[in-house]
């Protein structure tokens, strides 16, 4: 059978992500890495725990008197809708509608790229005020953190971009089908992420 | 031959079972969504009230907790059929990372 055999909305199977065995071997593997991505992102925060408001002795700007909840609040908004728009993608990806799913996606990618553009804010104000990656222990587990999960949310717009230019013209078929699955489940699990982050850096950084 | 899959041949009504099933699904997405956004709001809210920390950080820990496991759940699928496999890994990955965390916050300190 060919890979790039067309189907219709009526002869497309149930699960297209696990119809064939290319695409079960994929979302065993994806997942396997998502597990290990947990346990990535728990050394993380176990550092940031550990290390929050310490450093040099009389050292200035600690979580409670830098973050402020509005920026990370919009942040948070943003993420989360793009969050249900990838699922909209994934809904039409099931239905075969190939130009919905596109269209989606790319809703996704806007909104993935302003949470992007404010975290790039936040940062530089956060530099401008004195508080570079080398301020103290604590900006450092901060950077590395919250810097580790902005770079997986470009990691995962890179993807879906990829994806959408690579496949613009083949449509939806079983070769590309598990591909458009997985980036969406990539995606969902840099929300997952970002739930611990607005959590436990941003408000319990507030309260002190 | 990785790609084979066996063809699908459905009837009419089976196609437009499958179509509001599916539009079904996406409507309980939609209130996924919603409980998400609320749980959201608690948790800034009860924040910026500024109740006693050691009141409020139990109480936005367990609204993360409960907001990711919609998203794993529902979001992600983790409740369909055929995810076994993926539990495993996933309550092993979050069991190694519930421990790492464990051993930082309690056995580091200055």
């Amino acid at each position: 059978m060919d890979i790039n055999k067309r189907y219709t909305p009526q002869t497309w199977p149930d699960h297209p992500e696990t119809a064939t065995l290319e695409g079960k071997n994929k979302f065993v593997g994806f997942w396997l890495l998502l597990a290990a991505e947990t346990v990535t992102f728990a050394s993380l925060f176990a550092t940031y725990l550990a290390l929050k408001d310490r450093g040099p002795s009389g050292m200035d700007l600690t979580a409670s008197q830098l973050f402020e909840l509005p920026l990370v609040f919009i942040m948070t908004m943003i993420l989360l809708t793009s969050s249900l728009t990838s699922v909209y993608a994934m809904y039409h990806m099931k239905n075969h509608n190939f130009k919905a799913m596109q269209a989606w996606l790319g809703v996704t990618v806007l909104l993935g790229a302003t949470f992007l553009g404010l975290e790039i804010y936040e940062f530089n104000h956060y530099v401008h005020l004195g508080f570079g990656f080398t301020h103290s222990a604590f900006s450092s587990a901060f950077y590395i953190l919250v810097g580790t999960h902005g770079a997986h949310v470009l990691f995962g717009l890179s993807w879906f971009i990829a994806l959408m230019l690579r496949n613009g013209k083949r449509g939806l078929n079983m070769y590309n089908a598990p591909k458009f699955y997985l980036a969406s489940l990539y995606w969902h699990f840099i929300d997952v992420v970002w739930v611990f982050i607005f959590t436990v850096v941003y408000l319990m950084g507030v309260i002190g | 031959m990785a790609h084979d899959v066996e063809a699908t041949n459905r009837t009419r009504s089976e196609y437009e079972y499958l179509r509001r099933k599916r539009s079904k699904e996406m409507q309980g997405m939609v209130t996924t969504f919603a409980m998400m956004i609320f749980l959201t709001l608690i948790a800034f809210t009860v924040v910026h009230a500024g109740f006693s920390p050691y009141l409020i950080t139990p109480i936005i820990l367990l609204l993360a907790a409960v907001q990711v496991i919609l998203q794993l759940y529902y979001f992600m699928h983790m409740n369909n059929k055929g995810h076994g496999t993926i539990a495993f890994f996933m309550y092993s990955g979050i069991f190694v990372a519930f421990i790492t965390v464990l051993a930082l916050v309690t056995i580091v300190w200055w």
